[in-house]
């Protein structure tokens, strides 16, 4: 296990610490390849710096969870992965964040052709106002793909790799707005596997979900990982150590001198050794509970 | 003005009874003031209707129904029929919004989505000068220098190039021998289109930023480009709403005066030949009052005035009800 | 690292050039109709500057006769006879009298929609009714004022008032709408804080609501005030037509700027000409002072009030 370099690490023993009462998933075998790699990595918003030198890496076909309290830093690195941060202006990522070996923010990168392999799935659902079918067949159909077999074909794939298919399969064309909150989120991530992408962004997708649905996407999430390499960002500690394989844990580093905060990495590793074992205080508060 | 919480002696201290509040006159003068001048626009509209249709009455009996809408319009001869008029101005509104419709659109997509907010800012600026400029003013330009401009170096090209194809000569070809006229139906409805764009810009930008972000940032994350993105999400949330702000330009459109009575020609005719002379409600109304002292002549143009009341209350009540539909069912604000 | 096309490393340029071909050319439609519509805006300023700058003098502006059109347009230079002085007092005057009467009026109904109608179905219908007279055209509110005050006071109801009452009945809906919604704008908590110390809502309203939102108010009145300058249609049945300054609002024809323009446009004479373009240019400036003067209550007015 890596430990980021900083100057404020506390080693500590966790002897004393309660054992975690949950299930926590055995490590993964060795990593396969790295899909993401992440060296000293600043994010800044304007004059606001939002995330403080993040370095880790990302591996194939894991679920890697990023956890941390609010205004860590998490869903800031999450989006950068997939340069959604360009929409916001005046936003900038200093270090290096690279993709299968190529810079994300080198010169001539098209946004476009990141998000066509890195894909996204939001906090709240956000179907589009059209039909189930439409909906699933908007990516595909930017990228070229007009015949209608081709399409009748990926809809369904999409829709049943996101186990929606039995669902909504005999009313594809009811709007994709009719559906209930959990209907909307596999319908959403049906949407975005329906482009074939490399890797799924998870941005908190179940916490505007009840907790059937909460189920039943987790689920999905185990099962996507098969295929694609996916990143979570939660708030819901239980939920990281259900569906990831790796998580790691931000904080926020307060400078009261002058009056400012931002998000740091404090410790990564795999799902088990963070909350079992974490090596830093700070994991250990939050793992247990001691702070948000 | 004060309101004092009187306690009523014969009470004793602490009971409800006595706690009855006091309004003084200046309140509810205050108060009365108001209503009244809320009121004022209800008193306004309903007198509107009632003493011009008063007024325009002798007109509706000398003619009757099929005379006024007759398209004989010869008042030397006591015949007051409108129809021409009406045509003209449905023409003429519909030529400004069809010219409107894209154009005010591609500047509202251009102000909220593509421009930096930066740079919005100088624009907005210009398209209110667009609007300040008062009326008068576009039908003196337009009189002096748009109309002679048209009728020497565009419209005579234009008219003989598409003369001979079927739809478009009718539209845009000549209607006797070499004649166009720089006073037109298209001249009036390009000018209307441009002081009408403004308004529709504006309502069209308040109907696009009701687009929710989810939506859009969905789009984006799926890999598209800004114009996919617009043509997927942004375009579905408002249509309905930008028709709406378009039907509301329409309105405008039909009540203008000053466009209409300069720049249209001044010649009462139903012809689909559109750079030729035409006619429409407000410009005869303001072009031929002064000769119109009394009779079944002033009564006529008054009645006109209903007319046009009547359609530009029913055009705009529907377009208000499109975009309100649209803007608050997503705001979710009443 | 660097974008590189070797077999291996991810190809991350840009998408098929079609797409983003679409992609450029629709935004290229935006700026397209963005010139579409500054370009006549040009041609208009331009003209008008051009063409009536020359005609501008102090005489010009000041002199209260305004000169039969006919008048030769040498005689005119010569002589530097006639100006356009009557129209300007009777644009001013009159737009001012219709302010007088629209801005306060408006106001206050504003205030009966927003701080005492609340949801009620009158003050709803009285809502909806001041956006449907909103669109009501201006000549109407022209022929209205002719059908009630100058029929039956004969000739001699033509006067700048009537034509004030006209543009007053303009500026109502306009002026309602826009304090409406400056109205709306003020946070609950500043009333709920004037309520808790005991004031009545006219107290409340006259002290703390409508000077919270006086930046936004004056800014509106002062388009409507500068849209009410240049209109028209509502005076050409109300004032009549002079030819000399008619101080005298309540009696007595009067011209202003919009009519005169009118009026001259349609002379062949070059003088006359001439002359419209003057006024224009005048008008133009007029209603251009007032735009600004808004924008300026507005910043000023935001900057307070963050």
């Amino acid at each position: 296990m890596e430990q980021p370099e900083q100057d404020v690490v506390e080693q500590t023993v966790s002897a004393n610490l309660p054992r975690l009462e949950t299930r926590v998933q055995p490590p993964s075998t060795v990593p396969g390849n790295t899909i993401f790699e992440v060296r000293n990595v600043s994010i800044w918003y304007g004059s606001f710096k939002a995330v403080t030198d993040v370095s880790l890496p990302i591996y194939e076909n894991e679920v890697t969870a990023f956890i941390g309290s609010s205004g860590s830093g998490k869903s800031t690195v999450l989006r950068a992965f997939n340069r959604m941060n360009d929409l916001v202006p005046g936003a900038r990522v200093d270090g290096e964040m690279t993709y299968r070996g190529a810079d994300l923010y080198a010169r001539g990168v098209s946004a476009t052709a990141v998000r066509r392999r890195i894909g996204m799935v939001f906090q709240k659902p956000n179907p589009f106002p059209k039909s189930i079918y439409d909906n699933v067949a908007y990516g595909p159909r930017i990228n070229g793909i007009r015949g209608k077999a081709q399409l009748d074909e990926i809809v369904e794939k999409s829709l049943r790799g996101a186990a929606l298919w039995d669902e909504v399969k005999n009313r594809l064309k009811q709007s994709g707005l009719a559906l209930s909150g959990g209907q909307a989120q596999r319908l959403c991530i049906a949407r975005t596997i329906a482009v074939e992408p490399d890797v799924v962004l998870m941005d908190e997708p179940a916490s505007a979900l009840d907790p059937i649905a909460t189920l039943a996407v987790e689920d999905l999430i185990r099962e996507l990982k098969q295929n694609y390499t996916i990143v979570i960002v939660t708030h819901n500690m239980q939920q990281a150590t259900r569906v990831s394989d790796r998580t790691a844990f931000f904080s926020v580093l307060t400078d009261s001198k002058n009056d400012t905060r931002t998000g740091i990495l404090v410790e990564h590793g795999s799902t088990q050794k963070i909350f079992e074992d974490p090596q830093d205080s700070r994991t250990q508060a939050y793992v247990t509970g001691r702070i948000g | 003005m004060s309101t004092t919480m009187q306690a009523d002696p014969a009470t004793p201290a602490g009971s409800a009874a006595g706690l009855k509040p006091v309004r003084s006159l200046g309140d509810r003068s205050f108060q009365l003031l108001a209503l009244v001048s809320g009121l004022l626009v209800l008193a306004i509209l309903v007198l509107i209707a009632i003493t011009m249709s008063q007024q325009s009455s002798q007109w509706f009996t000398s003619e009757g129904w099929s005379g006024i809408f007759s398209t004989d319009w010869d008042p030397a001869h006591n015949k007051f029929g409108a129809m021409t008029f009406v045509y003209g101005t449905v023409i003429v509104s519909v030529i400004a919004i069809v010219i409107a419709y894209p154009v005010s659109m591609g500047v509202s997509l251009l102000l909220n989505e593509v421009v930096p907010r930066r740079w919005a800012q100088p624009i907005v600026y210009v398209i209110d000068l667009v609007a300040v400029v008062p009326s008068v003013v576009w039908g003196l330009w337009g009189f002096l220098i748009f109309v002679p401009w048209l009728q020497i170096t565009v419209y005579p090209h234009i008219a003989s190039a598409v003369n001979d194809i079927p739809i478009l000569g009718n539209l845009f070809g000549f209607l006797n021998g070499n004649y166009v006229s720089g006073a037109s139906f298209f001249t009036a409805g390009l000018v209307l289109a441009i002081m009408i764009i403004p308004i529709v810009t504006s309502l069209s930008r308040e109907v696009i930023a009701t687009v929710p972000r989810e939506d859009k940032e969905g789009a984006y994350a799926l890999g598209a480009t800004r114009w996919e993105m617009i043509r997927g999400v942004v375009w579905p949330h408002s249509q309905a709403g930008i028709v709406g702000a378009t039907l509301l330009g329409l309105g405008r459109a039909m009540g203008e005066t000053i466009v209409v009575a300069l720049l249209m020609g001044s010649s009462p005719t139903i012809t689909s030949h559109l750079f030729t002379p035409g006619y429409a409600m407000p410009g005869v109304i303001a072009n031929q009052f002064g000769e119109a002292t009394v009779g079944v002549f002033r009564a006529a143009l008054i009645g006109m005035g209903v007319l046009l009341f009547a359609i530009t209350i029913i055009v705009n009540l529907s377009a208000r009800a499109i975009v309100n539909r649209n803007v608050r069912r997503i705001r979710g604000t009443a | 690292m660097a974008v590189t096309t070797d077999p291996g490393v991810v190809d991350l340029r840009d998408p098929s050039g079609w797409r983003q071909a679409k992609n450029r050319l629709a935004v290229g439609a935006m700026w397209f109709a963005f010139i579409c519509l500054v370009v006549p805006l040009g041609f208009v300023l331009v003209g008008v500057i051009v063409k009536g700058a020359s005609k501008i003098d102090w005489s010009f502006l000041t002199s209260s006769t305004i000169p039969p059109p006919t008048l030769p347009p040498l005689l005119a230079k010569i002589e530097g006879t006639g100006g356009i002085g009557a129209a300007i007092v009777g644009t001013l005057e009159i737009t001012a009298f219709a302010s007088v009467i629209a801005i306060p009026l408006g106001i206050l109904g504003a205030v009966y929609l927003n701080e005492y109608g609340g949801n009620r179905p009158l003050a709803r219908l009285l809502s909806f009714l001041s956006d449907v007279m909103t669109g009501v055209p201006s000549i109407v509110m022209g022929l209205f004022i002719f059908t009630v005050w100058v029929i039956p006071h004969g000739l001699t109801g033509l006067s700048g008032m009537a034509g004030s009452f006209a543009l007053a009945c303009l500026m109502l809906p306009i002026v309602i709408r826009s304090s409406y919604e400056m109205l709306r704008l003020v946070p609950d908590s500043l009333r709920q804080g004037s309520y808790a110390l005991g004031a009545s809502k006219a107290r409340v309203t006259l002290t703390v609501v409508l000077p919270a939102a006086a930046g936004g108010i004056v800014s509106g009145a002062l388009l409507a005030v500068a849209r009410a300058a240049g209109e028209t249609a509502p005076l050409l049945f109300t004032i009549g037509v002079v030819t000399a300054t008619n101080g005298n609002l309540f009696s007595g024809p009067n011209t202003a700027l919009s009519t005169l323009i009118f009026s001259e446009v349609l002379q062949p004479y070059p003088n006359a000409v001439a002359f419209g373009w003057g006024a224009a240019l005048t008008l133009i400036a007029i209603a251009f002072i007032l735009m600004i003067a808004a924008r300026l209550v507005t910043a000023r007015f935001q900057r307070y009030s963050r």
